[in-house]
C-alpha cells in the first residue's frame, strides 16, 4: 500500500486487521496518540485526505493513495507552528499534553458553525487534565502566557517549558519509542486476567499457548519470585500491606493477572492468552465492606492479618469527649453518606518497557509518579542490586495517583530477565478499569452536635472504606480521611473511627484527593444539613466553626504534630465565593416551571504534603554557556511541577526559565526523589530547587568575589551575567574561568517535608435541575483557593479547572458499575462518562491574597485540594434547589429521578 | 484498535463475488464498531466500499439511503422543502453519540445493523416506516419493514451473510410533521430515550416510535389521536412494565418514566398543531 503521512510517501503493507492508528505509529509517527482505542476519546485523531477521523477506528488500508496529516504535518514546512498549535502554546491549552495532538487536530478542522457550537464539535475529544476551559480559550484565540523575562520568573505566568514538543507532537511519552537500537527485537506482554471474584488456580495448561507462532514465553505463578509486596508506592514501605505476588495462585478480583503470554507481536500474545487452558476453583466472593466484615465472611488474605478477618485497617481517635459533646447539644444531625468507585482515567494508560544493556543493567521506561520507589521495588522484588536498575519517564500522559502504583513494571522485568529481550507491556483502555486502581469507594456516618447558636459541641464519623482485593494506600487514604476534613472545624469533642475492608473488587488506590475528598464529601453535606436544621445561613454556621489561625490544628488525634499556618486564607475563600454565589453571576436559569435552581458551596482544608516521610532531592550546576541545569527526582505527569521547578530556579539565579535545562525523574541522572504524590510536587520538590538555587547562586557569587579579590555581598547575578557596580562578567567567561583554576559550579540540596503548612479551598455551585427528566445544569461555578502566592498562576488555574472537572464528574457522571458477580459493566469511556466539554461550565478560579511562609517563594500545595469541595458543594445546590438530600454519589438524572420519587 | 485475529480483506466490488459466507466473517461498513471492540470471533472482513452504492437518491418515492452511505453524508443532507420531516434526518444523526469525525467514516447501515437499543438512525427509520432492502449470499433480495429489523440489545433478522443494502424512506412518511424527545444521562451522551411522534398532513392521526429505553423499536399507530390514557395504555399494552432496557445509560425505572412523559410530550405538541 502506498500514501503519504504528513507530505513523505509511505509504502508498506498493513496487516488485515491493522487500524490506521498503530499503522502510522509503526512508521515512527508517534504524535498519534491511544487514548482508547475505541473511538472515544479522539486522542488519535488524524485528517485523511483533510477530513478529521478517529484513525483507531479507520482501517489502515482504507488509506490506500490518500494524505494522512498527523500533528507532526500541521506546522507549515517553512517552519513555525499552525496558527492552532499557536493557539494552544499562548493559551496553555494542556497540562500532560497527552490529548494534545488530537485535540488540535479537530480544533484545526473546524469550520465556522462548528466553532459555534464547540460542546457538539468537541465530543469526541477527552481532556483530563483541563477541564477544556484552557481549551476553549485557545479556540477563542485567547492566550495569556507572558514573555519569558529574567528576574521576573517567580509569579509569572510562562509557558511550560515543554509546550511546543506537546503542541507539535514531538514530545516523546512513555510508549513513544520505536523497537530498535536497545530495543530491536523487542517483545509485547500481554495479560491473562481472571474471569472469577475469587478462585484458587488449579492448573494452567501452557502447551496450547505456548504452541501459537510467536509466543516466547508463558508465566505463571509458578515462574515468579515467590515474595510478597504492595503495589503502592511510598516512602515508607510499611504503610502498604505486603498482600501481593507478581502472579498468584489465588485471584481475588475479576480482571487480576493469571498469566502474562510475551511474543514477538501484540497478536500472537493476544493469541497466546486465549489458548490458556486455566483451571480455577472458584471460590465463595464478597464485595460489600460491611458483609466483609462479619464473622463467616469469605476471608480474602491469610498474610498475617487475618485474625481481624478482613478488615486490613482500622483507625480510630478521640479528642475530648463527644458524649459530653452531645449531651450538650440543643440538636443533632446524623446520616450516613456514600461516595461511588471512579477511575483515574488519565490519557495515557500505564505502560512500561524494560530491556538489559551489553553490561546487564536492566533499564525500565515506565509511566510512574515514582521511579525511584519503583526501582527499590524491582529490587526487592527480583534481588536485584540497586546499581543494576534504572528507572525513568519519559513524558507521562497524566496520573492523578493512578501512577503512584507499580502494576506493569515488574512483569516486564520478569520477562526481560526470563527472556534476556527488550519487552513491552501497554495496558488497554479496558484493563485500566479492570485492572488498575481506582478511588476507595467510602461510606461515612456523620453525626453532630450543635447548640442552638450552631456551635459545634461534638463530630463523629465512622468511615468504612472498601479497599478492593488488595490494601495499597488503604491506611493512608483512610488515615487522610479522618483527618483535614475534621481539623477544618474548631470543636473540642471529635471522635472518628475507620474500617479499610479487603473485598473481591478492583483494588484501590491513591487519587487525588486521597481519602479526605471522600469524607469531606460526607461532612460538608451535613453541616449544610446541619444549617438547615438551625436556621442558620450556611455561610455564617462555616465561619463560626471554622478553624481560625490561632487555632490549633487537630483532628482526632491528640499526638503533637508537624502541621501549622504558614499562611491562612479560607476567610478569604469563604468570602469571595459567596460573593459571586449573591451577585448574580453565571448563566440565567432555564425557562420552564420544571427547572428547580439552588445554590450551595462547601469547603475543604489539606495539609500540604503527607504525614509520613517524603523526601526530594535537587542538584544544579551552571553550564559552560552560561545557562543552568537543574535536575531533579520528581515527576511530571502534567500537574506542572516541572514548570514551577524551572520557575523557582530562575526566580533565586535572576535567570530566565529558558536559561533553565531541566531533567527529571531518573534513577540514573536525577537525585533521589519519593515521587510526585500527596502534593508534594512544589512543597517539597520545588523547596529543593529552591534550596539547590540558592546554594548555586552562592556558589558563583563566591567565586566571582574570590576571583576578583572583591566581597561576594557586593556581586549579584543579572541575565547571563556576574555584576559589580560597571563591572559585568559574563557567566560563560565565569565559568571558563572557574573551570580553569578547579572551581565547581554546582549544587545539591535535599528538601524534606517538615513543617508542613496548610492549603484551603472553597467551591460555590449554583445549578437548575429539571423536575421531570432530572437533569443538572451548572449555571454558576465558582472556586477560591488559598494556595499562597501561586507560583505559576496560569497554570495554577489550570490545575485548579482540572481538579473542579474531575470533582464535577465524580458528582454528575462517573461511576464504576460492577455486575453481580464483580466484573466492571462499563470498561470504556462511552459507558464510564468523564466529563466531555459539553458537561462542564467555565470555572471562575479565584485566589486568596496569602503569601506562605512554609512553602518555597510563598507557595502551597494546588494540584490536589480543589477537588474535595467540589462534589458537596453540587449535592448541598441540588438539595437547595429541590429540598431532598442526595446522599450517594454520583448525582445521575436517573438516580435523581428515583430520589425525587418523580414516577 | 487492531483487531489481531483478522487474516484476510476481501475487497470485492460487487456482492455476487461474495459466495458463501464462512463463520468468522463480516461485513465491513465504516469500520467504526467493528474496530472499537476486539473481535476474536472474527477472520475476515468483507468490504462494502468497493460496491459503488450512491449514498442518498432523492426520487418521487422518497429518499433511497444506500447502507453504505456515510452518516455525515445523511447529516449534511439538505431535504428538498416540501418534506416536513426532512430535519429529522439532522435530528437523529445529531442524536448520536458519535462525534462528527465518527460519522465522516461511520454508516447509516453500520449503525442499524450493530441494532443497539439507542441506536438513533434505527429510530429515524422507524418513525419513518422506513422499509429495509436485504440482500442474502444466494442472490435472493428482501424487503422488511424497519420496525422488523431489531430484535433486541445488539440483535437483529439477518441471516449469516445477509447484508443491509439500503433504506427507502417513503416520501408519504417525509411529508408529515414529526415531534422528537430524547434524554441522555450526560450532555450530548447515548439515548436513555429517544421518541418520535409523526402525523400525517391534515390528519389527527399518530404514529409514536419508542427506542432507547426499550430493547428494540416499538412503533404505535393510532388512526386517530389518541387522548393521554389512552396513548399510555396503548404504551402499556406492547411495553410491560418490566420490559424497559437495563443499561448504563439510565434504570429500566427512569426509562420507563421517561417514555411515558415523552410520549405524552409527543401527542400534546401533535395534538396541539394538528
Amino acid at each position: 500500500m502506498s500514501c503519504t503521512i504528513d507530505g513523505k510517501p509511505v509504502a508498506a503493507t498493513p496487516r488485515p486487521g491493522q487500524c490506521l492508528r498503530t499503522f502510522i505509529r509503526d512508521q515512527g509517527v508517534f504524535g498519534v496518540k491511544k487514548g482508547c482505542d475505541a473511538g472515544d476519546c479522539g486522542a488519535c485523531t488524524v485528517w485523511l485526505d483533510g477530513i478529521p477521523v478517529h484513525s483507531c477506528l479507520v482501517p489502515a488500508f482504507r488509506a490506500e493513495g490518500r494524505a494522512v496529516t498527523t500533528i507532526q504535518g500541521l506546522a507549515p514546512a517553512e517552519g513555525g507552528l499552525h496558527p492552532m498549535q499557536q493557539a494552544f502554546h499562548d493559551a496553555q491549552a494542556f497540562q500532560c499534553g497527552f490529548c494534545t495532538a488530537g485535540m488540535i487536530m479537530t480544533a484545526a478542522a473546524l469550520d465556522e458553525e462548528q466553532r459555534a457550537d464547540l460542546p457538539r464539535a468537541l465530543k469526541g475529544n477527552l481532556c483530563r487534565c483541563t477541564g477544556y476551559r484552557s481549551i476553549q480559550d485557545a479556540l477563542g484565540g485567547v492566550g495569556a502566557v507572558q514573555p519569558d523575562v529574567a528576574d521576573e520568573a517567580g509569579g509569572a505566568c510562562l509557558a511550560n517549558p515543554f509546550s511546543t514538543g506537546i503542541v507539535t507532537g514531538h514530545a516523546c511519552y512513555t510508549m513513544d519509542v520505536a523497537p530498535e537500537g536497545a530495543l530491536d527485537g523487542m517483545l509485547h506482554l500481554k495479560v491473562l486476567r481472571s474471569p472469577h471474584a475469587h478462585a484458587r488456580i488449579t492448573g494452567i495448561d501452557r502447551g496450547a499457548a505456548l504452541a501459537v507462532p510467536g509466543v516466547v514465553e508463558v508465566f505463571t505463578w509458578e515462574d515468579v519470585p515467590r515474595r510478597l509486596f504492595s503495589t503502592a508506592t511510598h516512602e515508607d514501605h510499611l504503610v502498604d500491606p505486603d498482600d501481593t505476588y507478581i502472579l498468584d495462585d489465588v485471584v481475588r478480583f475479576v480482571g487480576q493477572r493469571v498469566a502474562a503470554v510475551v511474543a514477538g507481536t501484540e497478536a500472537a500474545a493476544e493469541a497466546g492468552c486465549r489458548a490458556l487452558h486455566v483451571e480455577y476453583e472458584v471460590l465463595p466472593a464478597v464485595f460489600d465492606p460491611e458483609a466483609a466484615m462479619q464473622p463467616g465472611a469469605p476471608l480474602l488474605h491469610r498474610k498475617g492479618g487475618e485474625g481481624s478477618g478482613n478488615i486490613y485497617a482500622d483507625i480510630s481517635g478521640e479528642v475530648g469527649s463527644i458524649a459530653d459533646g452531645f449531651a450538650e447539644a440543643d440538636i443533632l444531625h446524623e446520616r450516613t453518606y456514600s461516595t461511588s468507585r471512579v477511575q483515574h482515567a488519565h490519557l495515557e494508560t500505564h505502560g512500561s518497557i524494560a530491556w538489559r544493556d551489553a553490561e546487564g543493567r536492566i533499564h525500565v521506561r515506565t509511566s510512574t509518579q515514582a521511579p525511584f520507589i519503583t526501582q527499590q521495588k524491582l529490587v526487592h522484588l527480583f534481588g536485584l542490586r540497586a546499581r543494576d536498575v534504572h528507572v525513568f519517564t519519559g513524558r507521562v500522559g497524566g496520573g492523578f495517583g493512578g501512577k503512584q502504583e507499580m502494576i506493569t513494571e515488574d512483569l516486564v522485568v520478569l520477562a526481560v530477565l526470563k527472556t534476556g529481550r527488550p519487552v513491552k507491556l501497554e495496558f488497554t483502555r479496558p484493563d485500566q478499569f479492570d485492572a488498575a486502581t481506582t478511588r476507595h469507594q467510602m461510606t461515612t456516618r456523620v453525626k453532630l452536635g450543635a447548640r442552638r447558636d450552631g456551635r459545634l459541641t461534638a463530630i463523629e464519623i465512622r468511615v468504612v472504606s472498601n479497599t478492593g482485593a488488595y490494601g495499597g494506600h488503604a491506611s493512608e487514604t483512610l488515615a487522610a480521611a479522618l483527618a483535614s476534613p475534621m481539623s477544618l472545624y474548631r470543636c473540642a469533642n471529635k471522635k472518628a473511627d475507620g474500617f479499610a475492608v479487603y473485598t473481591n473488587i478492583v483494588p484501590a488506590g491513591g487519587f487525588r484527593g486521597y481519602g479526605a475528598s471522600q469524607s469531606t464529601f460526607a461532612i460538608e453535606c451535613a453541616m449544610d444539613e446541619l444549617s438547615q436544621m438551625l436556621g442558620i445561613d450556611p455561610f455564617a454556621l462555616r465561619r463560626l466553626n471554622m478553624i481560625g489561625p490561632k487555632d490549633w490544628i487537630e483532628s482526632v488525634w491528640k499526638d503533637v504534630s508537624d502541621v501549622g499556618f504558614g499562611s491562612y486564607g479560607l476567610d478569604q475563600c469563604l468570602d469571595l465565593v459567596e460573593r459571586r454565589l449573591a451577585d448574580g453571576s453565571g448563566l440565567p436559569a432555564p425557562e420552564g416551571e420544571e427547572w428547580a435552581v439552588g445554590a450551595g458551596f462547601a469547603m475543604a482544608m489539606l495539609e500540604c504534603g503527607p504525614p509520613t516521610e517524603h523526601r526530594s532531592g535537587a542538584e544544579m550546576a551552571l553550564l559552560p554557556d552560561g545557562r543552568f541545569h537543574l535536575a531533579i527526582g520528581s515527576t511530571e505527569m502534567g500537574n506542572g511541577s516541572v514548570t514551577a521547578h524551572g520557575q523557582i530556579a530562575a526566580a533565586r539565579l535572576s535567570a530566565r526559565l529558558a536559561d533553565i535545562v531541566l531533567i527529571n525523574a531518573d534513577t540514573d541522572l536525577t537525585p533521589y526523589d519519593t515521587g510526585t504524590f500527596a502534593s508534594t510536587g512544589t512543597v517539597v520538590a520545588g523547596q529543593a530547587v529552591n534550596l539547590a538555587a540558592e546554594a548555586l547562586r552562592a556558589n558563583i557569587l563566591g567565586f566571582a568575589a574570590d576571583h576578583t579579590g572583591t566581597a561576594a555581598a557586593e556581586w549579584s547575578l543579572e541575565l547571563g551575567a556576574v555584576r559589580r557596580g560597571d563591572r559585568r562578567i559574563p557567566l560563560d567567561a565565569l565559568h571558563a574561568a572557574g573551570t580553569g583554576e578547579g572551581h565547581r559550579f554546582q549544587a545539591k540540596r535535599k528538601a524534606y517535608l517538615s513543617p508542613r503548612t496548610v492549603a484551603f479551598n472553597v467551591q460555590g455551585i449554583r445549578l437548575a435541575v429539571h423536575r421531570v427528566t432530572g437533569e443538572i445544569r451548572i449555571l454558576l461555578s465558582v472556586h477560591a483557593a488559598d494556595i499562597g502566592r501561586p507560583i505559576n498562576p496560569m497554570q495554577c488555574r489550570g490545575q485548579i479547572d482540572g481538579a473542579v472537572a474531575m470533582g464535577l464528574g465524580w458528582a454528575l457522571t462517573e461511576h464504576m458499575v460492577h455486575s453481580a458477580d464483580g466484573r466492571v459493566v462499563n470498561a470504556a469511556f462511552r459507558n464510564y462518562h468523564i466529563p466531555a466539554f459539553a458537561d462542564l461550565p467555565r470555572t471562575e478560579v479565584l485566589f486568596a491574597d496569602t503569601y506562605d511562609s512554609i512553602g518555597p517563594l510563598g507557595a502551597k500545595s494546588q494540584g490536589e485540594c480543589a477537588i474535595n469541595p467540589v462534589a458537596p458543594a453540587v449535592a448541598n445546590a441540588l438539595a437547595d434547589a429541590v429540598g431532598t438530600r442526595f446522599t450517594d454519589l454520583p448525582f445521575t438524572p436517573d438516580r435523581i429521578f428515583t430520589g425525587l420519587g418523580m414516577a | 484498535m487492531d483487531l489481531h485475529s483478522i487474516t484476510q480483506v476481501r475487497r470485492p466490488s460487487s456482492p455476487a463475488e461474495v459466495v458463501g459466507w464462512p463463520k468468522g466473517h463480516a461485513w465491513l461498513g465504516g469500520g467504526t464498531w467493528l474496530f472499537s471492540e476486539p473481535q476474536p470471533g472474527l477472520d475476515t472482513l468483507v468490504d462494502l466500499d468497493g460496491f459503488g452504492w450512491p449514498a442518498l437518491t432523492v426520487a418521487e418515492a422518497g429518499l433511497e439511503i444506500a447502507a453504505t452511505c456515510p452518516i455525515i453524508a445523511l447529516d449534511r443532507f439538505v431535504p428538498p422543502a416540501e418534506w416536513p420531516a426532512g430535519p429529522l434526518l439532522r435530528a437523529c444523526c445529531r442524536s448520536l453519540l458519535a462525534s462528527f469525525k465518527v460519522m465522516n467514516t461511520a454508516t447509516v447501515g453500520g449503525n442499524i445493523c450493530m441494532s443497539l437499543p439507542a441506536g438513533a438512525l434505527i429510530a429515524l427509520t422507524v418513525a419513518l416506516e422506513a422499509r429495509y432492502t436485504l440482500w442474502s449470499r444466494d442472490g435472493a433480495a428482501r424487503s422488511v419493514d424497519a420496525a422488523e429489523f431489531v430484535t433486541g440489545d445488539h440483535r437483529n433478522i439477518l441471516q449469516p451473510g445477509e447484508l443491509l443494502r439500503g433504506i427507502g424512506i417513503p416520501a408519504a412518511s417525509l411529508s408529515k410533521r414529526y415531534a422528537m424527545r430524547r434524554m441522555t444521562l450526560t450532555h450530548l451522551g447515548r439515548s436513555a430515550a429517544l421518541l418520535i411522534g409523526t402525523q400525517a398532513p391534515g390528519r389527527r392521526n399518530l404514529t409514536l416510535t419508542i427506542t432507547a429505553s426499550t430493547p428494540r423499536p416499538v412503533r404505535l399507530h393510532f388512526a386517530a389521536m389518541p387522548d393521554a390514557r389512552t396513548l399510555a395504555g396503548a404504551i402499556r399494552a406492547r411495553v410491560p412494565d418490566d420490559g424497559f432496557f437495563d443499561d448504563v445509560n439510565g434504570t429500566p425505572a427512569y426509562k420507563r418514566h421517561l417514555t411515558y412523559q415523552f410520549a405524552e410530550q409527543i401527542r400534546a405538541e401533535l395534538d396541539a398543531g394538528a
